[in-house]
C-alpha cells in the first residue's frame, strides 16, 4: 500500500513557499525595479544564484549554517528554540531561498513593463506609491503574478538536492515525494516509485496545462531548470 | 499666476542640454510651449507636474510655492493640483472609463455629480463601463481629458494630447480643449507643434529651442499673420510646385482641403514642398454663397 504522507508533504512545502515568496517578492521587485542602488547589481546576482548553482552547493552551506554545531545555528537553536536542521521548518526556509529568482523575475519584469506614465499619472492624482502599487501596478502584472507563482509551485516541488542535504529522509517530517522516489527506487520498490512519479507527472502537468489554458499565449515560459 | 524659473541638465542625443526656462503664465489664460522634439517641452511640463526634479531654481502658483531649490523644498506631485494628459493617455487598463475617471477623486461620493458631468461634455456616456483597451485613439483621448479634470485642477497640462490623431478628428478634440479651457476656468498649457491647432487654441506662445525660450508673444506674432492685413488666414503646408508657361501653380494643403494658388517665379524661388505657410486673402472680392 502506498504512503501518501510525502505527497502531502511535498504539496504542503510547495503551499507555503509560494506564499511566503509571493509577500517577500513583491517589495522585493518593486525595489529592484525602481531603485538605482550602486549594490544592486550584486543584489540582483544573488538573487538568481539559485537558477545556476546545483541544489546540493545551497543545501550544503544551508546544513553548515543551520547546524546547532555553528554559531548562527546554536544561536537559533538557544534563543529561539528552533532546529532547522532536518526538520519542515528548515525545508520551507531553504526552498524560499532556492526558488526566489523563479517569484522574483517574473513580478519584476511584469512591474518594469508598466507605462512610466501610467504610474506618474496616478501620481499627479495624489495617490501614495501604496495606492498606486496595489491599485495600479499589480492588477496590470496578474499575469506575471500568475507566472510566478506557477513557476515557485513547480519548482519547489521538483526540488531534490537541496531537500535532501537540509532536510534529509525523515518519513512525515522531510521526506518529500521526489526523495521518496529516490528512496523507493534504492530498495528495488520499482511499483511504488513509479506510483508517486506518474502522481508528480500528472499533477505538475495538470497545473502547466491549467495556466497556459487560463492565461493563452500571454503566458511567458521563464527559464526553468 | 504661474511664475516659473527653473534650470535643469538634460541628456540629449548629442551630448547635455541645459534647460533654463523663465516664464510667467497668467491665471486662466491658454499658453502654448512650442518647439521642435528634444527642446525639453515635455520635461518642463513634467517639471510642473512635480514628476520630475529641476536642478535648481523656483515654481510658485497662484502666491504658493511648489519648489524652491534654495530652501530645498518640493511640492510632491500629490499635493500639486494639476490635470495632466500624456501622449499616450496613461489610462488605467484594469478599470473601466468610469473606474478611471473614480480613480482619480478623492472623494467618490462627492466626486460623482461632477464625473457624470465630465462624462457627458465629453460624450462619453456609452462608453462608461467599457475598458480603454477596446476604445479608439480619440476615445482615449476623451477619457484622458475627462480624468485630469475631476478634481478641478490649478492648472491643465497637455503634453503633445492630440498628435496620434487624424486631422478630423484632431479638429473635434481641438473645441472639446476650449470648451473646458472655458466652462473649468483653467489655467492651460500646451505642448503642441501643429502651427494650426497652436494659433486655433493659445492665448500665449513660448517656442523653446535647445531648452531655451528663443520667442514668445501672441500667436498672430510668432506666425507673421500681424503683418499682413488679412481679412482671412490660413496655415497650410506645400505639397506640391508645378510650372505652367510663364505661371507657378502651389498645390497646398490647407487642413483636409488641397488648394491650388498661382503663383510666380521669384516667390517660388523661396519655397519647396514640405513648408509650412501662411495663405491670406485681403478679401476685396471673396465669394460667398449661401450652404
Amino acid at each position: 500500500m502506498m504512503d501518501w504522507s510525502p505527497l502531502i508533504l511535498t504539496f504542503q512545502l510547495a503551499f507555503i513557499t509560494t506564499v511566503i515568496l509571493f509577500f517577500i517578492s513583491i517589495p522585493l521587485a518593486y525595489w529592484l525595479t525602481h531603485s538605482r542602488f550602486r549594490i544592486k547589481p550584486a543584489i540582483e546576482a544573488s538573487i538568481s544564484m539559485p537558477l545556476v548553482l546545483p541544489p546540493t552547493v545551497l543545501g550544503f552551506y544551508f546544513l553548515l549554517a543551520f547546524s546547532p554545531g555553528n554559531a548562527f545555528g546554536q544561536w537559533l537553536d538557544e534563543w529561539l528554540g528552533i532546529r532547522l536542521v532536518f526538520t519542515f521548518p528548515g525545508l520551507v526556509i531553504a526552498s524560499v531561498i532556492y526558488s526566489l529568482p523563479f517569484m522574483v523575475q517574473p513580478i519584476r519584469s511584469g512591474l518594469s513593463g508598466l507605462s512610466p506614465s501610467m504610474i506618474e499619472a496616478s501620481y499627479i492624482m495624489g495617490k501614495s506609491k501604496w495606492t498606486t502599487l496595489l491599485k495600479i501596478e499589480l492588477p496590470n502584472i496578474k499575469t506575471s503574478l500568475l507566472t510566478g507563482m506557477v513557476l515557485t509551485f513547480a519548482h519547489t516541488i521538483g526540488e531534490f538536492g537541496v531537500v535532501l542535504m537540509i532536510g534529509g529522509n525523515i518519513p512525515n517530517k522531510t521526506k518529500v515525494a521526489s526523495i521518496a522516489i529516490y528512496d523507493e527506487v534504492e530498495a528495488l520498490n520499482y511499483d511504488t516509485a513509479n506510483q508517486y512519479s506518474l502522481i508528480l507527472f500528472v499533477l505538475t502537468f495538470a497545473i502547466l496545462l491549467l495556466v497556459y489554458i487560463v492565461n493563452g499565449s500571454n503566458f511567458k515560459y521563464f527559464g526553468y531548470d | 499666476m504661474i511664475d516659473v524659473h527653473v534650470f535643469k541638465k538634460l541628456f540629449a542625443p548629442d551630448g547635455t542640454m541645459e534647460l533654463d526656462v523663465k516664464l510667467v503664465i497668467d491665471r486662466h489664460s491658454f499658453v502654448t510651449l512650442f518647439g521642435a522634439s528634444g527642446a525639453g517641452k515635455t520635461t518642463l511640463l513634467k517639471i510642473l507636474a512635480g514628476i520630475v526634479q529641476p536642478d535648481k531654481g523656483q515654481i510658485s502658483v497662484n502666491d504658493s510655492k511648489w519648489y524652491d531649490s534654495q530652501r530645498k523644498f518640493s511640492l510632491p506631485p500629490q499635493k500639486r493640483k494639476v490635470g495632466f494628459v500624456f501622449q499616450d493617455y496613461a489610462l488605467f487598463p484594469n478599470m473601466t472609463v468610469f473606474q478611471n475617471l473614480e480613480y482619480a477623486s478623492f472623494n467618490k461620493k462627492r466626486s460623482k455629480s461632477k464625473i457624470d458631468e465630465l462624462i457627458d461634455l465629453m460624450e462619453l456616456g456609452g462608453l462608461k463601463d467599457k475598458k480603454p483597451g477596446i476604445l479608439s485613439g480619440g476615445q482615449k483621448q476623451r477619457v484622458a481629458l475627462a480624468r485630469a479634470l475631476v478634481e478641478s485642477p490649478d492648472i491643465l497640462l497637455l503634453d503633445e494630447p492630440l498628435s496620434a490623431l487624424d486631422y478630423s478628428m484632431r479638429l473635434k478634440l481641438q473645441e472639446y480643449l476650449l470648451k473646458v479651457h472655458k466652462n473649468y476656468q483653467l489655467t492651460t498649457v500646451l505642448v503642441s507643434h501643429d502651427p494650426g491647432e497652436i494659433i486655433k487654441l493659445s492665448d500665449h506662445i513660448y517656442e523653446l529651442k535647445e531648452g531655451k525660450i528663443i520667442r514668445q508673444g501672441k500667436p498672430s506674432e510668432i506666425f507673421g499673420m500681424g503683418q499682413t492685413s488679412a481679412k482671412f488666414s490660413f496655415t497650410g503646408e506645400i505639397l506640391h510646385i508645378s510650372q505652367e508657361d510663364v505661371l507657378y501653380i502651389v498645390t497646398i494643403l490647407i487642413g483636409n482641403d488641397v488648394v491650388k494658388i498661382v503663383a510666380d517665379q521669384c516667390e517660388v524661388d523661396q519655397w519647396q514642398p514640405g513648408d509650412k505657410v501662411l495663405v491670406a486673402s485681403k478679401a476685396f472680392n471673396p465669394i460667398i454663397r449661401k450652404l
